[in-house]
């Protein structure tokens, strides 16, 4: 339940940015995600949380009381690393009941807890199995749940359902949450994976090269980015280059490649500045036939893509650029076929406008 | 222009059956993806044709010549797995280079793949990189180029996108089939993402504890399954248990725990107990109007906003709580946890009906 705050934290490995300068603050009870590429700074982050690492700069403060100089384990924090060690000779039972054990409960009631906990994981039925005898997604959750079960107020969980089955991690990550609300403990999740951050975090922090990019509610995440790197990490888009046109109260008038015109929302930015829009797929309608209108631009469908609850095509526009489309599946086979020549629609509102990164877009898209 | 016969093979380890009697016929340039939860034999599968392993029982035959007595090298298989396994100390031209140097080729043999491949990737830049100077996906590319430089024309791909984040997965799925199109390409590609399979298999084939469950084309596999297995399995959905209290033409009334439900499907018998999937994507939720008595009254429990769509769960009077995916509308809004609304279920043409399972509805959907 401790409030976590860092202020301008900072570390080093071997003269290397691993954290770099992060200010920020997690609520008593708040569940955080974590979000960037490999090799972000995200383990680091909570490692140093955890007291596994010290920071070379800053103060990180529990509850407001700086823990600097606390040693790991007094601070009340549970750390579930990605590499997960159960001990070999305990059953899966056993490995789970040792946190309340450890902490003064009576046998009874911690395989009770323990049973519980592993129901939430879905592992019932390997309670009395050898962690050895377990798949590594098994002892992952075995791992997870001996973390939930440890009774500590602050949960820090890396990759937490990176070993298992997409299947599996979508019907956990709804449970993870739910477990978590329940008990009112702070957690912090680290993950690379999106949907996984948008389904359980109350905010979600972006980092790249160690830096904080972006911290707040994943609504807000998604529909009013930081930047480039955020919008497409966060969900994707496509990206236009263009100039700025015009300049009024209410909009911006952005002259893309081609010379062709896209109104986006009013920013603070210059005539003649460069710029990039971002489109979200699902913001994008396709019409078989012209439309005069603002924001319509014309193209041919190169690709279509059958995802399940929803289909994607990607449309080459006339100008030569790239704009994709997510549509929600009504029929079996595709509304338009490749090589179909279409119009393609968005609302102002829809459209994202950043700043032309200083280098440039294919750096902002890069996630190494 | 491969194609490949499996027929009747099983294996075991000890009294632990991975594969029971599969049989599978893969055709010249299909992409195949075999899609299941770990454990289900899959990966074991791949290895009896690559000859990793040896089956106990059944052939497997590779243009009709069987394999049995064909050494690993001699079967001409390309083989890519998750761990990417690059020559660390060879540069990505040598990496490239490395199975034509072996076979013996001629230096200017060698020179002209290796160029062709770098080109193929589109990474001639990229040459004289060694792989730890490359991310993740860029390592990947490489290992399935030095596989395409042997000149093999099967391939056999085990989680080749297992080991790299969830975006640059995404994009390089795309890039692996159009790859095999391109160059005439059999794969057999293994994985457990969903969506994956989905957006890139000419067919998909279902695995479950060992055996093949079905096969068909992606739209079949997650619109018509034939298995309540793969409709579980492949993307979420809402299982309801009930019997069937009348019989129509062509349609049949299903009485749930406290709803009437109607469906298509013929050949039904009075009190049947049947299984009826509800896709989160085919209900429509509207705010409580209280005029039409054929919607449900439901609350929302939990709500998320995931970016292109907003998931709720919805707690309905005498059935389990529904999940329910509405598009989201780009703005900020919709409903909230505590809200009353009325569940449409009337869209019969996204719900299925399955025969109650034999062994029960858990043992059915079981993820192992």
């Amino acid at each position: 339940m401790p409030s976590v705050d860092f202020v301008n934290v900072t570390k080093r490995f071997d003269g290397v940015l691993a954290v770099d300068r992060a200010t920020f603050d997690v609520e008593s009870g708040e569940y955080v995600c974590v979000l960037g590429p490999t090799g972000s700074g995200k383990t680091t982050l909570l490692r140093l949380i955890a007291g596994l690492l010290k920071p070379d700069d800053g103060i990180i403060l529990f509850d407001g009381r700086p823990v600097n100089a606390v040693e790991a384990h007094n601070r009340n924090a549970v750390y579930v690393p990605q590499q997960y060690a159960l001990f070999p000779h305990l059953t899966v039972l056993q490995n789970v009941a040792f946190g309340p054990l450890a902490r003064g409960k009576s046998e009874d009631e911690a395989l009770e807890i323990a049973r519980q906990t592993l129901e939430m994981v879905r592992l019932s039925g390997r309670a009395q199995a050898l962690p050895s005898e377990l798949s590594g997604g098994m002892q992952q959750r075995v791992a997870l749940a001996r973390g939930l079960a440890s009774g500590s107020s602050l949960l820090l969980l890396d990759e937490p359902l990176g070993a298992l089955d997409a299947r599996l991690r979508l019907e956990l990550r709804h449970r993870l949450r739910e477990l978590v609300k329940q008990s009112g403990i702070t957690a912090i999740h680290v993950t690379h994976d999106r949907d996984e951050a948008m389904s359980v975090a109350d905010r979600i922090m972006v980092l790249r090269d160690g830096r904080i990019l972006d911290y707040n509610q994943p609504i807000r995440v998604y529909t009013r980015p930081t930047g480039i790197f955020v919008a497409n990490l966060i969900g994707g888009a496509s990206f236009l280059e263009g100039i700025v046109e015009k300049v009024a109260p209410d909009s911006i008038v952005v002259r893309i490649r081609g010379g062709l015109l896209i109104k986006a929302p009013a920013e603070p930015l210059a005539i003649d500045e460069r710029v990039i829009l971002g489109i979200r797929k699902e913001r994008v309608q396709i019409s078989p036939s012209k439309l005069q209108a603002e924001n319509v631009l014309e193209g041919q469908v190169r690709e279509s893509r059958f995802l399940g609850s929803t289909r994607e095509y990607v449309i080459r526009l006339t100008n030569g650029d790239t704009i994709l489309s997510r549509r929600f599946l009504e029929s079996e086979n595709p509304a338009f076929a490749p090589q179909q020549r279409i119009s393609v629609s968005f609302e102002q509102s829809d459209v994202m406008i950043f700043t032309y990164p200083p280098h440039g877009l294919r750096n902002e898209l890069a996630m190494i | 222009m491969p194609k490949l016969d499996i027929v009747g093979v099983s294996k075991a380890y000890g009294n632990i059956v991975a594969l029971d009697d599969v049989t599978l016929h893969v055709r010249d340039r299909e992409y195949v993806c075999i899609l299941g939860p770990s454990g289900c034999g899959k990966s074991t599968l791949i290895k009896c044709v690559a000859g990793i392993e040896k089956p106990d029982h059944g052939q497997i035959l590779i243009d009709d010549e069987s394999v049995r007595d064909m050494a690993v090298e001699d079967r001409w298989i390309g083989y890519v797995f998750q761990e990417i396994a690059l020559f660390p100390h060879l540069s990505v031209r040598d990496n490239l280079s490395y199975g034509l140097a072996v076979r013996r080729a001629s230096g200017d043999r060698i020179t002209t793949v290796a160029n062709e491949m770098l080109d193929l990737i589109e990474m001639r830049d990229r040459a004289k990189s060694y792989p730890k100077e490359l991310s993740g996906g860029a390592q990947q590319k490489v290992a399935v180029a030095r596989a395409i430089a042997t000149g093999s024309h099967l391939f056999l791909l085990d989680e080749p996108l297992g080991a790299l984040d969830a975006l640059v997965r995404a994009e390089l799925r795309y890039d692996l089939k159009r790859l095999a199109v391109d160059l005439g390409l059999t794969v057999i590609h293994v994985t457990h993402d969903q969506e994956e399979a989905l957006s890139i298999a000419d067919r998909i084939v279902i695995m479950k504890r060992g055996r093949i469950v079905e096969v068909g084309k992606p739209s079949e596999i997650y619109l018509l399954p034939k298995r309540l297995f793969t409709e579980n399995f492949v993307g979420e959905t809402n299982l309801l248990e009930g019997r069937i209290v009348e019989t129509g033409h062509a349609s049949c009334l299903v009485q749930l725990n406290s709803h009437k439900i109607e469906l298509k499907g013929r050949g039904r018998s009075i009190t049947e107990r049947v299984i009826v999937s509800v896709r989160p994507e085919s209900i429509v939720l509207a705010s409580r109007s209280g005029e039409r008595n054929d919607r449900w009254e439901g609350l929302i429990k939990q709500a998320a906003f995931l970016g292109s769509i907003t998931r709720y769960v919805v707690q309905v009077e005498g059935e389990p709580d529904l999940i329910v995916h509405v598009p989201s509308t780009g703005q900020i809004g919709g409903f909230r946890v505590g809200d009353r609304v009325d569940l449409l279920l009337d869209n019969s043409e996204h719900m299925l009906l399955f025969d109650y399972p034999k062994a029960g509805l858990n043992d059915e959907t079981a993820l192992g």
